[in-house]
């Protein structure tokens, strides 16, 4: 199926979606109330039927102020592809779960709310991915700061010989 | 220290002190934790492999830190995996030894800037040995390991579990300017970058 074709059916059963052809994959940006429903669609209708979620990933845009979340996606069956995308408040990010449409999507999420801090809203398991779990801040923030260190480990190197740290010294023997 | 060897028609007796025959053993047997974080743990699998065969020299991979006198940091190390090589570390029965294995494990190397990656393993365990290297080949890590079975040698540990080493008025030698230099040389300013 063409892209074209596509964004028609989906528009047919969801109502108006900006459509962007690309150079590579065509992308449909659906408003957020959308999101779970645009997926669904495209995961059950027979004539679309991508069953195969290829990553789900976030783009900051501080210049909008918008966090964009990502969908490529992927049909086996009649192979062709799309990039579903939706654009989020960056001051308070949240997204519904797409975990029950492509079970893929539960780590994806999870990474999602790790380095963008996007709240997953229900769904079943929303912890940090990748970083350890008292990790402050957001990492793929464009506005992200680095901590001068993270449980007593500097994150930069001592420049000089007198900054040098020495490691904890091995627990006494009892 | 070298012992005294007394020679005769059928062979030869050696007298010295318990602490050299230790280390004779502890020198030949030095085992370590096949444990990596990246891609220099390939290398690491092939430095033990048949090719170098670090075998020969008594270096045997043992896969439980309660049988390792060695842990190589081989890899990056990022501030998840940072408290588990440390656990991993204090696993170990003392004495025993850190090789910094690689450009990452010695300083972050080319992950620097990035966030989630310590910068050094000597930020988290006492290193006695760094290989530089992206990866180091393997013979470079034959030699890291040969100069731990160095500090070995140099180190009576029976003396100094006691409390009675180092001690200017031992005759066991003081431990070695040249490897207390290395240490300070890689522990030195660290351009940015
Ligand atoms: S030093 Fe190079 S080879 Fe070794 S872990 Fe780092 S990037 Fe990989």
């Amino acid at each position: 199926m063409k892209p074209e074709e596509i964004r028609d059916k989906l528009t047919a059963s969801l109502g108006a979606a900006e459509y962007t052809p690309g150079p590579g994959d065509a992308a449909i940006t659906v408003p957020v109330d959308r999101w779970h429903e645009a997926a669904t669609v495209l995961r059950r209708d027979p004539d679309l039927d991508f069953d195969f979620l290829r990553s789900l990933s976030g783009v900051d845009r501080p210049a909008v102020g918008k966090i964009e979340v990502v969908c490529h996606l992927l049909s086996y069956r009649h192979r062709h592809t799309i990039v579903l995308k939706t654009g989020i408040d960056r001051s308070a990010p949240a997204v519904p779960t797409l975990s029950d449409v492509w079970p893929a999507a539960n780590w994806h999420e999870r990474e999602l709310y790790d380095l963008f801090g996007v709240n997953v809203t229900s769904h079943p398991d929303l912890r940090r991915l990748l970083l350890p779990e008292d990790w402050v801040g957001h990492p793929l923030r464009k506005d992200y700061k680095e901590p001068d260190s993270y449980r007593g480990i500097p994150m930069q190197r001592p420049q000089t010989a007198a900054e040098a740290v020495t490691p904890p010294a091995a627990p006494e023997k009892p | 220290m070298d012992p005294y060897i007394e020679r005769s028609p059928d062979g030869a007796v050696a007298i010295g002190t318990l602490d050299s025959l230790l280390n004779l053993a502890r020198k030949n047997s030095e085992w370590y934790l096949l444990f990596a974080t990246a891609c220099c743990g390939i290398e690491l699998m092939q430095t033990g492999g048949p090719r170098t065969d670090a075998d020969r020299f008594g270096f045997v991979f043992r896969p439980t830190p309660r049988q390792a006198d060695t842990i190589i940091l081989a890899g990056t190390i990022t501030y998840k995996m940072a408290s588990r090589v440390r656990l991993l570390y204090e696993q170990m029965a003392e004495p025993r030894y850190v090789i910094s294995m690689g450009s990452c494990a010695n300083t972050g190397g080319p992950f620097y800037d990035s966030y989630p990656v310590v910068k050094g393993g000597d930020l988290i365990l006492p290193v006695d040995v760094y290989v530089a290297g992206c990866p180091p080949r393997p013979e470079a890590l034959i030699e890291a390991l040969m100069l731990v079975q160095d500090k070995m040698a140099r180190e009576p540990w029976l003396r100094k579990a006691r409390g009675r080493w180092p001690d200017p008025k031992d005759p066991w030698p003081q431990p070695s300017a040249v490897l207390g230099s290395c240490a300070a040389a890689a522990k030195g300013p660290t351009p940015k970058g």
